[in-house]
């Protein structure tokens, strides 16, 4: 590991500002324009070697695009980027390989049949004598890599089942291999538990001190500050920020993403009515015990835990997606069947899903489509979809939950992410749902939106309903729920009453800190 | 973000689910194996209801039998690991071994070398077309190949209305090489084989061999990992069309009586063998011996019946049940599978 003077791997605060003066890569002042948009105004960003570099914005500000062109996807309209002071044109995802730019995303695309090795030397398999495959080099430049980044990952086990977190580290280890000097990472750990995010910070960690450049892109401004040593901001295209970690607040930082101050006003919210929802002892072999809780009508309760706690699951037996072993539901007084999704709509429940790509939404269908998905019947002439009556309800509700959007025909692709969990919204809503349950509802959303959303629960929890969240940001439950259960390894283990939430006692239950030893 | 954090992380591994998990992916990789002791299985109690079952040359009809449908066993599996399918195979093989007989009716001196190359030429080009149309014009292979299957018998039925072409018209030494062995073994057999292993050992140890099932795996991004996609994907198909050719000399040399409708219906039972043999029909896994040894299953059960004095009317039911079997304990071990690494790291996996 070689170190240059001045930045020791746990280098401080003061000499992570005196970087070289050269940067390994610098964008200046690009642009790119989609037909009449303009997605990036004028962006600049300078990447130094050792550095990991934080990336942040609101969904829409143009970090994707400026990802994208750096992945050699788009090129720029106007402006220069530069590998070591020398121009150069990105112009196809091979010529940014070779110059040295590695992208690794949020979920990286696979060959799950394939082994780890072969999946980091695929299409640039190393070859013996005759063309032959070298499986021993492979192997062996894999474990190098591993070892390296101190990962523990078998490079003979296939692809299928391996975690995301481990995906991710599959794809580093190609860049490795591929000698990258620039990582890029695009929301990393927006599906990774916090142990995996401790990992991955640890994996930056390595290639700082190999002297790589990490752009490290997250809605976390937590990791933001724990990661990386400098930090840009781009708002509206572009760049308006660029400084060193330790000079920032997490308000500035908020305040230059957002260009306002984000005040969250607590709505005084309506009396706290009858039971609408109770589970009694619900149990699913593997996944959780015993679950018993009760959801009052106009009570937003926190469903707090790590990742894999059975929380999900817990989400997905109430409303009939997956049957559970023992106990029941009762909605209103009224016993819910089982593994019965219909029957679960019919009794007023709506189940806003942690995946909206996979499970929300129709990805490919329009917009209009997908807010009317779950009550089409109540669109419908004669048994017809009645095309009028259609847009204008579908406006109606896109209207009510201030969705930006072009046309309703638009496949609902075309939408920002936190516009698309908005269309999920919309097409739940329209039920009048009695329980809503929200699974992660604000992953992957800018800070902007999301607190539209959580706006939306509270107004929504002040009508009546009872609002079930999961969530896995401990600041979205201390701030929307009035009470708090945490399951921990499918139990649920504490219940936390506002008054007593901080992040402290969620996260001590959470991880049974008081009960259980660290082995 | 602290301690606590960290803590929770050392409870979560779950052994048991771990180790199932290792357990179907296990019994996945020696499907050739539970395959080849199915075989011996049947041919065992075939044996103790009907003796002469076990004898040199019952074996052998049956291996000499099954040569054809092994062969083309190989190409449609290395097609279907690229996640296409060819349907085409029958009426190729009927088209070459058509072809061939009227090359010898017309000039009984062409030597047989010639009449090999003709064959395998003749199926190539076929596979070629078939390759071409469904990588340039993006057509799904399925249809394509569905198309091509029509297409091909139509011409077979258009130049060979009415005619049958009889056995005195191959040379004689094309005739005994059909049930010629060696060591009690058809040579037809052991070329198959040879073919087989050849074909086994590019696919595992060559790159373009494994960006076969790359591309099937996950053809997305296979493009962006820089596999050239449409050539491989071509290559299998003039592969898939080539052995199909070649399967129509071996046909001729064999049956000898040839008529329009030589080869129908062999692409059905070549794809009941390649899966039974344990290639997922949606691409990416499974292995060119697999499939062949999934081509000699469904020959051997067909035979154990005939000696076994059941009715062959159940041939087919049996085929059929043995496809639902196979694809339902695939689905099976895949379930389990995911449960088990669910259970295990509580996080979505690879599906």
């Amino acid at each position: 590991m070689q170190v240059s003077d001045g930045r020791s791997a746990d280098g401080t605060k003061e000499q992570q500002t005196e970087f070289d003066a050269e940067p390994i890569l610098g964008v200046s002042h690009v642009t790119k324009s989609f037909g009449a948009v303009a997605a990036i105004s004028d962006a600049s960003i300078s990447l130094h070697r050792g550095e990991a570099h934080g990336l942040v914005g609101e969904n829409g500000a143009g970090k994707s695009t400026l990802v994208k062109m750096l992945a050699g996807v788009h090129q720029p309209d106007s402006g220069q980027i530069t590998i070591d002071g020398v121009p150069v044109t990105l112009g196809s995802p091979a010529a940014a390989r070779d110059a040295g730019i590695a992208v690794i995303y949020q979920e990286p695309t696979m060959f799950p049949d394939l082994s780890v090795a072969e999946n980091v030397f695929m299409g640039r398999m190393p070859r013996q004598s005759g063309g032959r495959l070298d499986r021993d080099s492979m192997r062996r430049q894999v474990i190098t890599v591993l070892e390296m980044l101190d990962v523990r990952l078998d490079p003979d086990r296939a692809a299928r089942g391996l975690s995301i977190a481990d995906q991710q580290i599959a794809e580093i280890a190609k860049a490795l291999t591929l000698d990258a000097r620039v990582l890029v990472m695009d929301e990393p750990t927006a599906a990774l538990s916090a142990a995996e995010v401790e990992r991955l910070a640890r994996v930056i960690e390595t290639l700082r001190a190999r002297d790589a450049a990490v752009l490290f892109i997250s809605h976390r401004l937590d990791e933001i500050f724990n990661i990386c040593q400098r930090v840009t901001v781009m708002r509206d295209g572009r760049s308006v920020l660029a400084r060193p970690a330790g000079d920032l607040t997490s308000d500035e930082l908020v305040r230059a993403m957002v260009g306002r101050d984000v005040e969250h006003r607590q709505l005084t919210r309506g009396a706290i009515g009858d039971v609408v929802l109770s589970v009694d002892r619900l149990t699913q072999e593997g996944n959780f015990v015993d679950i018993s809780f009760e959801l009052r009508a106009g009570e937003i309760v926190g469903l707090g835990g790590l990742v894999g706690a059975g929380r999900t699951e817990i989400a997905q037996a109430i409303f009939g997606i997956e049957r559970y072993d023992a106990g029941s539901v009762t909605v209103a007084g009224q016993p819910l069947k089982k593994g019965s999704p219909s029957a679960a709509m019919q009794a007023g429940i709506a189940l806003v899903p942690e995946d909206r790509r996979q499970h929300g939404l129709v990805m490919d269908e329009s917009i209009e489509r997908n807010v009317l998905l779950a009550s089409l019947a109540s669109v419908t002439r004669r048994g017809l979809i009645a095309g009028e009556l259609a847009r204008e309800t579908s406006k109606t509700w896109l209207d009510r939950l201030q969705v930006k959007y072009g046309r309703l025909s638009d496949p609902v692709t075309t939408l920002s992410g936190g516009n698309q969990q908005k269309v999920v919204l919309a097409k739940w809503l329209r039920r009048n749902p009695r329980v809503i349950i929200v699974d992660e509802p604000t992953r992957g959303i800018d800070v902007g939106t999301k607190a539209e959303v959580h706006r939306l629960l509270e107004e929504l929890a002040e009508q009546g309903v009872a609002v079930l969240v999961i969530s896995s940001e401990l600041p979205e439950l201390l701030l929307l729920a009035d009470r708090i259960l945490v399951i921990r390894e499918g139990r649920l283990v504490r219940e936390i009453p506002r008054a007593a939430a901080s992040e402290e006692s969620v996260i001590a239950a959470a991880a049974g800190a008081y009960t259980e030893q660290a082995a | 973000m602290t301690a606590t954090d960290t803590d929770a992380t050392v409870i979560t591994p779950q052994a048991p689910a771990a180790r199932e998990h290792r357990l179907a992916a296990t019994i996945a990789r020696f499907r050739p194996g539970v395959i080849a002791l199915v075989i011996l299985v049947i041919f065992g109690l075939t044996t103790i209801r009907n003796a002469n079952f076990a004898t040199g040359a019952s074996i052998q009809a049956i291996l000499s039998i099954a040569a054809v449908y092994m062969l083309l066993a190989i190409g449609e599996a290395m097609v279907i690991i690229t996640r296409n399918v060819d349907l085409s195979i029958g009426s190729t093989l009927g088209l070459s071994a058509f072809a061939v007989g009227e090359l010898f009716t017309h000039d009984p001196h062409t030597s047989i070398a010639v009449a090999f190359l003709v064959g395998i030429g003749i199926g190539a080009a076929c596979g070629a077309l078939i390759g071409v149309i469904t990588t340039l014009i993006r057509v799904p292979s399925l249809v394509v190949t569905l198309a091509a299957l029509y297409v091909i018998r139509g011409f077979v039925n258009i130049i060979g209305s009415g005619i049958q072409i009889e056995p005195s018209v191959f040379p004689q030494s094309l005739v005994t090489f059909g049930y010629s062995t060696v060591i009690g073994i058809p040579w037809m057999f052991l070329i198959v084989v040879a073919v087989a292993l050849a074909a086994a050992y590019w696919m595992y140890a060559y790159p373009a061999g494994r960006e076969l099932y790359a591309i099937g795996s996950n053809p997305a991004a296979a493009a962006l990992a820089g596999i050239p996609t449409t050539l491989r994907v071509f290559t299998v198909f003039v592969i898939s069309g080539a052995l199909a050719g070649l399967g129509g000399v071996l046909f001729d040399a064999q049956v000898a009586t040839v008529n329009s409708t030589a080869g129908t219906g062999y692409e059905l039972i070549v794809v009941t063998a390649v899966v039974v043999g344990g290639v997922a029909i949606f691409g990416g896994s499974g292995s060119v011996i697999g499939a062949v040894l999934g081509a000699i299953l469904l020959q051997v059960i067909n035979q154990a019946l005939v000696a076994a004095r059941i009715s062959s009317f159940w041939d087919q039911a049996i085929a059929g049940a043995l496809l639902l079997a196979a694809i339902s304990f695939d689905r099976l071990l895949a379930v389990r599978a995911a449960r088990a690494l669910v259970a295990e790291k509580g996080v979505s996996y690879v599906e």
